[in-house]
């Protein structure tokens, strides 16, 4: 049944492709495709449903290629990863350097130069961003996901997704509500050309660290694992060619996760998570072509079942996500296009994940012994860390707000 | 000559400029000029401001946009 049901969707494909080259070719007759027409085709509700339809297809397919289970892509997971690669924690199952993150940065840097979007600014807050990008992965690598792996695990049929999509709605409605009462980081400003390579620096040399896979020391680092989730990696120029892909296309529709709940309870806007929404629904479907959905709350891969820490980790990823302004892969797509902060909560989310390893704050997934499930979760430090994180983020949302006059309104 | 009312939301991130924009609209006292210097913001600010029913006349000034809010 499910071959023909692939075979039904291949044709479906390929008939909406078909039909798709039509409809571009008679537009492009008519009329001369300006880059203002093609921003405003990616800032209308088909361009980020295309965003939605390009993700939700190729995650499940670097799964099927060799990402971890329900891990095609896991911003907060691969920066984790790479945290461990450069050995800034030794956690030996979850170590490599994730093509996927590199290509998006560089993706959304090649998209802000065509339509000269590049624009390099800093100067708001870097210090709060960096401590907000902390207690994020903190949160995340609590729930063990980011918002996207959240919605690639429920469409897997992990459904302790679910508590960690709650927690996170309910995060972002409390940094909405620190938003209407003017919380604000401050204004950035532009700054030299230089400061918005430096991102994308970064990227080409773990790229080149990832290729030449040099010693720096007896047995690393560079360290790649050699089993567990980091050892399992669709291939190198798969995963970047993807990476690049979605980095272009989510730099110019401006794709957010933390941002479609956001828009929704701020205003009522549902332009972003129509986009989410069809991610969800397209990986579900591709999941289920594939053959990788197991519905059930006990014994996911690289999840445990600990439904409150579940709830809290991802409240904390929320709500920090909310103060900043985006969810971990748009950070990395806006330090693509030369926003200085954004770059430094990247960096503030590396530097989480080696707390979360070295400490042992992150969560322990579910094991399966002796045929047995052993509910995993998090340790009493990792709570004290989730707690203190939803403090910190409390603290920066009280005590951040602009009056009325300095608003400029 | 009446005053033009305007709000100078350059160097903020979204959700900002929406939100200050939306509160100028909310003030009634059009037209409304609203500085932006990204184009994220430039189309964050036209959408609200279109679904919400108002006219939006963008204008590029170098690097940065004035969209001008009219009933």
């Amino acid at each position: 049944m499910i071959a023909a049901a692939s075979v039904c969707w291949r044709r479906l494909c390929f008939v909406h492709a078909v039909v798709q080259w039509t409809a571009w070719r008679r537009y492009s007759k008519e009329e001369r495709i300006t880059s203002e027409q093609l921003t405003r085709f990616f800032a209308s509700r088909r361009g980020i449903v295309l965003v939605g339809v390009t993700i939700g297809v190729l995650a499940p397919l670097l799964q099927k290629l060799g990402n971890p289970p329900n891990m095609g892509i896991c911003v907060a997971c691969f920066e984790r990863d790479i945290a461990g690669a450069l050995g800034l924690h030794r956690a030996a199952i979850v170590q490599y350097i994730r093509p996927e993150i590199i290509g998006f940065v560089l993706g959304s840097m090649v998209a802000a130069l065509l339509f000269r979007e590049f624009k390099p600014r800093v100067g708001s807050a870097p210090i709060v961003r960096f401590v907000l990008g902390m207690f994020a992965m903190i949160g995340a690598l609590a729930f063990l996901g980011c918002p996207w792996r959240a919605l690639l695990r429920l469409a897997g049929g992990d459904l302790n997704a679910i508590l960690g999509l709650s927690g996170l709605a309910t995060g972002i409605a409390i940094g909405v509500q620190f938003l209407k009462q003017g919380y604000d980081l401050g204004r950035s400003y532009r700054t030299y050309p230089a400061v918005g390579w430096i991102m994308p620096a970064m990227m080409i040399s773990l790229l080149l660290l990832l290729i030449f896979r040099p010693q720096f020391n007896q047995g690393g680092p560079i360290f790649f694992s050699q089993n567990g989730p980091g050892s399992l990696h669709a291939p190198l120029l798969i995963s970047l060619a993807v990476g690049i892909i979605i980095g272009f296309l989510a730099q110019r529709t401006r794709f957010c996760t933390m941002g479609a709940v956001r828009d929704v309870i701020l205003m009522g806007d549902t332009h972003l998570i129509s986009g989410v929404g069809t991610l969800l629904v397209t990986a579900f479907v591709t999941n289920l072509l594939l053959g990788q959905v197991h519905v059930g709350f006990a014994g996911q891969p690289t999840a445990h079942s600990n439904h409150l820490w579940n709830f809290l980790g991802m409240a904390l990823a929320g709500l920090a996500f909310a103060l900043a302004g985006g969810c971990p892969g748009r950070q990395l797509f806006l330090s693509g296009e030369g926003d200085g902060d954004a770059a430094v909560f990247v960096v503030g989310m590396i530097t989480g994940a080696a707390f979360a390893h070295n400490f042992a704050l992150a969560g322990t997934p579910d094991k399966v012994v002796e045929g047995v499930v052993q509910v995993g979760g998090l340790s009493t430090v990792g709570m004290a860390a989730v707690i203190l994180g939803l403090v910190v983020c409390l603290i920066i949302g009280f005590s951040m707000r602009e009056t009325k006059k300095e608003t400029g309104v | 000559m009446k005053m033009v009312k305007q709000v100078d939301a350059r160097g903020l991130s979204c959700p900002q400029p929406v939100i200050l924009t939306r509160n100028a609209i909310q003030a009634r006292e059009f037209p409304i000029e609203v500085l932006v210097d990204t184009a994220t913001s430039r189309e964050n600010v036209r959408r609200m401001a279109e679904k919400s029913g108002f006219q939006v006349h963008v204008e590029e000034m170098g690097d940065e946009f004035k969209l001008t809010i009219t009933k």
